[in-house]
């Protein structure tokens, strides 16, 4: 099935058009619109943003392929950023990871066993003067220990079971393979 | 005396500065309205010019002369792209700018834009930086009602438009051409150069690009005079002050503003409030993010001849040279972004190689051969010294590697590999050796810090 923005994400792509003398530049701000919406850059993703700025879909893979926060497989709801770059590392990151692999019961890469949480490492997210940093969704959390950690996940897998039934996320079983 | 200064950070500390009226209260958009109102784009350029400003993302390539290589051919567009795509480990400066005094930023790209000529500039920002988007949009937006932007800014008829752009997660962006390739919807690979961003940037047209905080100084540049500016700094030819970051084993990590040219132990011992366990000292500083090659603690500044640009240092440690683009670039490092990675003495050398060279191996883009695989083996063979399986021939092959992947690629990110790597293996080259030989195992970064995070001892 074709993929369509919602109509208020229909109205910001067209305004984003406008702020480039070329539409081709507006291909990750799309693949960000889209995937706000869709969970993920899916291959119906993909096509929708290749017709909207006149590319081929194999020139949208390839910018999908090439960052790492567009997301080419469906995942949880909820993302775990580990920093595990020096800074973070010299402050106790590998503590932080540890303590998400027990508690999610996953390695990086992987998803908790709850389903609500995906857990993945990051390279510097920048914020070395906080360590050790961890990005949730939107979110960065600095100068975390174990308690503040677990406290956060709480929170947030609270939140989660509850909003999930009035907004299902997109999981087609057969999307995947182009990874 | 304290070191520190509140130029580009005056409004940190206000209450809601990212507000149009909180920073309009407290100073925002004076100096745009006078560089728009009062003086010409020349007067400008000028200004800065005199300012000395050293650009800040790095490189500390002169502003002013970069602004100079601008000749657009008639009927020409000129842009000016932001580079807010922080991601140099250590570096944490500009996204405090963008979230805590936004307007700022937008009055600088105003001064600028107006400086160069351009009628849009674009701020390509890191998209895990959520907050500082945010922040930045609403500062558009409201500066834009307020008519600073748009077709007349301050009844100026220069049209002016500002957009953010967000990055995908790509480490390599903030290279200025991989940025500019992003910015055109593409995998962010670097461009053969030259032509470089000034000649043949965005779209085609002559393109100044700018680090946050270059761009964030203009308007102090442009209230107090491009030399009263530069007298701020503490070098020659190396102005104002800066944003410096200190972070891992000090008491007091975080950003600060001092003049250009302190130096490491200020910022180490003042600024960030000293070493973070008294017993455990210094062992090495990576000064200005991981690119930099590290300075050992032990380092004594070798320079007998008094032509030695740090020959009035001769015989002092290296933690008491001023931190400048030259002085550093004479002491076997690189001044970078002022991000200093402070490393005590429980750190294992060769763990800190491996992070390092993990983190260039996941953020090379694979366009060029040299660094895609100098990256990749650099890794495999940190990992096996890391994990006892180091060979008699790993620390040869180490610095080997590294001059191979030197000088050898579209862009820096090989070299900025390389450097650390075989400053690393300079500096410590008997802890590598030992490494091999007494086959490592495994040695955490986090010892002296486990305890406060929670952790078991």
């Amino acid at each position: 099935m074709a993929f369509a923005l919602s109509p208020e994400r229909e109205q910001l792509a067209a305004q984003i058009l406008t702020r480039y003398p070329d539409p081709r530049a507006a291909c990750i701000p799309l693949l960000h619109l889209c995937q706000q919406q869709h969970g993920w850059c899916s291959p119906e993703v993909i096509d929708y943003v290749a017709r909207r700025i006149g590319v081929s879909t194999a020139h949208v893979l390839g910018v999908v392929t090439f960052y790492t926060s567009l997301f080419q497989k469906p995942h949880p709801p909820n993302v775990v950023w580990v920093c595990r770059t020096l800074s973070c590392d010299l402050r106790g990151a590998k503590v932080i990871q540890e303590h998400l692999e027990r508690r999610l019961g996953c390695r990086p890469g992987g998803r908790s066993k709850d389903g609500k949480f995906a857990l993945k490492k990051a390279e510097c997210l920048a914020a070395c003067g906080g360590a050790p940093v961890v990005q949730i969704n939107d979110r960065y959390y600095e100068n975390l220990t174990l308690a503040e950690l677990d406290r956060i996940l709480d929170e947030i897998a609270a939140r989660t079971a509850a909003v999930e039934p009035s907004e299902p996320r997109h999981q087609e079983p057969d999307a995947g393979g182009a990874a | 005396m304290t070191l520190e200064m509140r130029y580009l950070t005056a409004r940190y500390d206000v209450p809601d500065a990212h507000r149009l009226e909180v920073a309009e209260r407290h100073g925002a958009y004076a100096a745009a309205r006078k560089a728009l109102t009062q003086m010409t784009p020349e007067q400008i350029r000028e200004e800065v010019k005199a300012a000395h400003i050293r650009g800040r993302g790095g490189a500390g390539f002169p502003m002013g002369v970069k602004w100079g290589f601008l000749r657009p051919a008639p009927g020409q567009q000129v842009y000016l792209v932001v580079n807010a795509d922080e991601g140099e480990p250590g570096t944490f400066k500009d996204r405090s700018i963008m979230e805590r005094d936004p307007h700022r930023l937008v009055e600088g790209c105003i001064i600028a834009c107006r400086a160069i000529g351009a009628h849009r500039c674009w701020i390509y920002v890191r998209c895990e930086l959520a907050l500082a988007m945010q922040r930045l949009d609403e500062a558009i937006a409201a500066a834009r009602a307020r008519g600073y932007l748009g077709p007349r800014p301050f009844g100026v008829p220069h049209e002016i438009e500002i957009f953010t752009h967000p990055g995908a997660g790509a480490y390599i962006c903030g290279e200025e051409t991989a940025l500019l390739e992003s910015l055109e919807g593409r995998r962010g690979e670097p461009r053969l150069k030259p032509p470089f961003p000034a000649v043949r940037g965005a779209f085609g047209m002559p393109t100044i690009v700018n680090n946050v905080e270059s761009i964030a100084h203009l308007p102090d540049v442009i209230t107090m005079g491009g030399a009263a500016f530069a007298a701020l700094g503490r070098l020659p030819g190396e102005g104002g002050t800066r944003l410096y970051g200190v972070s891992g084993h000090v008491k007091k990590p975080g950003i600060y503003e001092a003049p250009s040219g302190i130096t490491l132990r200020e910022l180490i011992y003042d600024l960030g409030g000293g070493m973070l366990h008294e017993d455990r000292p210094l062992k090495a500083v990576i000064p200005g993010g991981s690119s930099t090659p590290l300075i050992p603690a032990s380092l004594v500044v070798h320079a007998p001849a008094p032509s030695h640009p740090l020959h009035a240092w001769h015989g002092k440690s290296a933690l008491d040279v001023p931190m400048g683009v030259e002085t550093f670039r004479a002491l076997g490092s690189m001044l970078g972004t002022c991000g200093a990675i402070v490393m005590d003495s429980s750190v294992s050398m060769v763990e800190v190689a491996r992070n390092l060279m993990r983190f260039y191996a996941h953020e090379s883009c694979g366009q060029c051969t040299p660094c895609r695989e100098g990256t990749g083996w650099l890794v495999d063979i940190m990992d096996r010294i890391c994990e006892g399986r180091g060979r008699p021939e790993d620390v040869a092959l180490l610095v080997d590697v590294s001059n191979d992947m030197m000088g050898n690629t579209i862009c820096a990110l090989a070299d900025g590999t390389a450097m650390p790597m075989l400053a690393l293996v300079k500096y410590f080259h008997e802890e590598f050796l030992e490494a091999v030989r007494g086959g490592a195992r495994d040695r955490r970064l986090d010892d002296s810090t486990r305890a406060l995070v929670g952790g078991a001892p």
